[in-house]
């Protein structure tokens, strides 16, 4: 693919700053890429896709079908049930039985085999999840590949560990499972948010009713099919496809013991709102606006490409995404420059060519969203600068960006964007570090680069984050806790302590 | 071979001769015989074995011993540096080895005097016991680690470690069952392990390294000599290099003199009676955290937190 770079002006300063020689990502020099595209001919996608209730693909009661598009190309890819409050109703009958009559029953040895078992499906079939992942959402193929695909499926195995050792988990307290649990999940990163959920739900003894994002159904639902072919016995997850109104169904249902949501903070505050009173458990796990503090003595190469990888991973479709830089003030120029250099290397294109770093925007509303808040941030003032490269003609693009000079009182410094979009600001002092990154009703995660060690546990000790990343970002892993704080949500996913989220321990 | 004859007169003229299998010792990620030469021989013989009446097992001597010993040396820093994750996922291939040789397996534990019935449920729990090894890798931390509230500035964090290699005298019976409850606690932490396998019949033993060299086990975390206890457990327990040692076994008298000859290298000696080793038997009490527990180090790390 090819992403003609335009000649670029350094400004004094940064001229200034600069003792390294130009590699010339900036300068005249063109850069040419062959395609290196994934097959994707061997895959058969049906024409429509059924609910998955109680073992079988059960066409819906609201008879309505909606298509899922493609977002690099806007071509719809099939046809996906829309589950109604009485389709959900069907959904949450089945778990529950499942729940009285198998699968709170089966010995906790038993039920670890089949998390074992839906484990090692994911890692057999991981290339076409990854590529239908890749189509459906708009994310590149090698990020689907490396990551979203096989922490899947690392969830499944970690959680299966957990299935016959929950004795040791609560330290002996006795607990019990909470029953049917209602879990809504994001688009940002489909497969792996409904490992998220369904794993440790499933590992306490739970049943499931699982409504995954109305733009990325496909993975969940060939999640269900390795649920068939593994023989999981039937309602101990439905899956129920549909937009807002299914997942308000589901919330609302009497028969549900808990809510589990991954998505916005708008959201996340109505279904809290809607649950009150019902005794269901709740877990939110909502948006952020991190800080990545980046301090002069820090290894700067080190800090860039952690920066670039904070905001610019999954086209910074990531709730814990770095998405407020928080530079200090003396290497600013040098930083900025930096960046701009790196940045300017990056391939934004077709999700599914392996040299691709930026895929599609999700959707059509959510590029819009982005264009809305960027175009905010040029009207209050703050610079922008986005990368040169060529977009696709087709589908739902944006080019890296980030702005300078940006007051904290904009907007583009305290609302999430959800794109890859990057506001950076200064400080001088740690002190002011800390005010400014806790200066948000977010508190999900946060970054330090520095090259003191006692500096970053400083640091991580004032920061109001549920994860801090020191010298890294954006680190996921099965065993570690992860979630928010403030309004990020409550509650949290993976390690031992994320097993509370799905039982009562007495 | 003794009797051959007997074997092939007892077949039709047509009938073809089965292959018996040459039983050795699992040093190193390969199966190699006595560097001594000596041999013992172990008879009993069921259907469905292509095995001869008498068996030739190697008798480890005290050189293979300490051979053994460096090659779990050899594997300690490449095993105990691979991540929880990957270990557990190891020792989850090598359930799923086993119970696709769980007919094997059983028709070995009969020969050596089980029932078929008692034969099966020993290689059930086996399999699942593996399992549950399998996933507990990647728990330790989170079970026995802990942040400590130091009183000032300082982030203080305790954290387990492997212990390096172990020597294991491994339970005559039950055969297998033995063998994975003694081994994997070892292993799932990142220790390599030297063991000794039961003296009586090893053929189990043996059908288990074929298991674990092919469940992507590096070669030399596990090496399992065959042999007399009363040789091998002494100069296992004197060797410096060997950081600890568990030898189940009902001989009293040995027990005791393991535990002294470890002293002289304040080697970590843990041993069980006979009551020990029937609680392996037993779903609950045969597993756990204890048994893994015993072979960590742990690792006090402060860090100031200041600017």
């Amino acid at each position: 693919m090819a992403t003609p770079r335009k000649n670029e002006k350094k400004t004094d300063a940064v001229k200034a700053a600069s003792s390294e020689p130009d590699l010339g990502f900036t300068g005249e020099s063109s850069w040419q890429y062959e395609p290196s595209l994934e097959g994707t001919d061997h895959l058969r996608f049906e024409k429509k896709y059924e609910l998955f209730i109680g073992g079988r693909w059960v066409a819906p009661k609201s008879k309505k079908y909606f298509p899922t598009i493609n977002p690099a190309t806007e071509e719809p890819i099939a046809e996906v049930a829309e589950a109604n409050a009485e389709d959900v109703d069907a959904a949450v009958r089945s778990a529950r039985t499942a729940y009285d009559k198998i699968w709170s029953k089966l010995r906790p040895a038993e039920r670890a085999k089949y998390l074992y078992r839906i484990a090692r499906a994911m890692q057999e079939k991981a290339r076409d999840l990854a590529i239908v992942e890749t189509m459906d959402g708009g994310k590149p193929i090698k990020e689907s590949r490396d990551f979203d695909v096989p922490t899947a499926s690392a969830h499944f195995f970690y959680h299966a560990g957990w299935a016959d050792k929950l004795d040791l988990a609560f330290h002996g307290r006795p607990y019990r499972p909470l029953g049917v649990a209602g879990q809504i999940i994001p688009w940002n990163f489909p497969l792996l948010m409904a490992a998220w959920k369904i794993a440790p739900a499933l590992a306490c003894g739970n049943t499931v009713v699982l409504k995954p994002a109305e733009t990325t159904p496909l993975t969940a639902l060939l999640l269900a099919k390795i649920f068939e072919e593994i023989e999981l016995p039937p309602g101990v997850v439905n899956i129920v496809t549909g937009a807002g109104a299914t997942g308000a169904a589901l919330v609302a249902h009497s028969d549900v013991n808990k809510i589990a949501f991954t998505g916005s903070t708008d959201v996340g505050k109505r279904i809290q709102g809607a649950i009150a009173g019902s005794g269901k458990r709740l877990t939110l796990e909502l948006g952020g606006k991190a800080a990545n503090i980046v301090f002069a003595d820090a290894p700067l190469d080190q800090a860039v490409e952690g920066i670039v990888n904070g905001i610019f991973f999954n086209q910074g479709h990531v709730c814990c995404a770095g998405s407020r830089l928080l530079v200090e003030e003396s290497v600013h120029d040098l930083v900025v420059r930096k960046l701009r250099d790196r940045i300017a290397t990056m391939r934004v294109g077709n999700p599914l060519d392996k040299n691709t770093d930026l895929g599609a925007i999700n959707s059509k509303m959510q590029l819009e969203k982005i264009r809305g808040l960027v175009a905010a941030g040029e009207a209050e003032g703050a610079e922008r600068w986005s990368s040169p490269c060529a977009l696709p003609k087709k589908g739902f693009f944006f080019p890296p960006t980030f702005f300078t000079n940006v007051a904290q009182a904009s907007r583009i410094a305290h609302e999430e964007i959800f794109g890859p979009v990057l506001s950076i600001l200064t400080f001088r002092t740690p002190d002011e570090a800390v005010e400014k990154a806790n200066n948000t009703m977010y508190g999900l995660s946060a970054g330090v680069w520095t090259d003191k060690g006692s500096k970053s546990f400083w640091m991580a000790q004032r920061l109001q984050a549920g994860v801090v990343w020191a010298n890294t970002f954006n680190k996921f892993d099965p065993s570690s806790p992860f979630g928010g704080y403030k309004e990020s949500g409550f509650g949290r996913e993976g390690g031992r302590q994320g097993l509370s989220s799905y039982v009562e321990v007495g | 071979m003794a009797n051959p004859s007997k074997r092939v007169s007892a077949a039709p003229a047509r009938q073809r001769l089965s292959i018996p299998k040459a039983y050795k010792m699992y040093v190193g990620g390969a199966f190699i015989r006595s560097e001594s030469g000596r041999y013992y021989q172990v008879s009993g013989m069921t259907k469905g074995s292509a095995d001869a009446e008498v068996v030739n097992i190697p008798l480890g001597s005290r050189k293979d011993a300490r051979d053994a010993v460096l090659a779990g040396k050899a594997a300690l820093h490449g095993w105990s540096s691979r991540t929880a994750f990957n270990r557990g996922q190891i020792l989850y291939r090598l359930a799923e080895v086993l119970e696709s040789r769980h007919e094997e397996l059983v028709t070995s534990l009969v020969r050596a005097g089980a029932t078929e019935r008692d034969a099966i449920d020993e290689v059930n729990a086996s399999v699942d016991r593996a399992v549950w090894y399998a996933g507990l890798a990647d728990k330790i931390s989170a079970l026995v680690a802990s942040h400590n509230p130091v009183s000032g500035p300082h982030f203080g964090f305790t954290l387990p470690e492997a212990m390096g290699l172990v020597a294991v005298l491994a339970p005559e019976s039950p055969a297998l069952l033995g063998l994975v409850s003694t081994i994997l606690p070892v292993i799932v932490s990142g220790n390599t392990t030297v063991v000794v396998a039961g003296e009586r019949d090893p053929r189990t033993a043996v059908i288990f390294c074929e298991c674990l060299a092919t469940s992507d086990l590096p070669g030399g975390v596990v090496n399992v000599l065959t042999g007399r206890a009363q040789d091998l457990g002494p100069q296992l327990a004197k060797h410096r290099e060997v950081n600890a040692l568990e030898a189940w076994t009902p001989d009293a008298a040995l027990r005791t003199s393991l535990e002294r000859d470890g002293a002289g290298s304040v080697k970590r000696v843990k041993t069980h009676d006979a009551q020990g080793i029937a609680a392996l038997r037993d779903e609950q009490r045969g597993q756990g955290l204890t048994y893994v527990e015993r072979f960590l180090e742990l690792k006090t790390i402060w860090h100031p937190a200041g600017i």
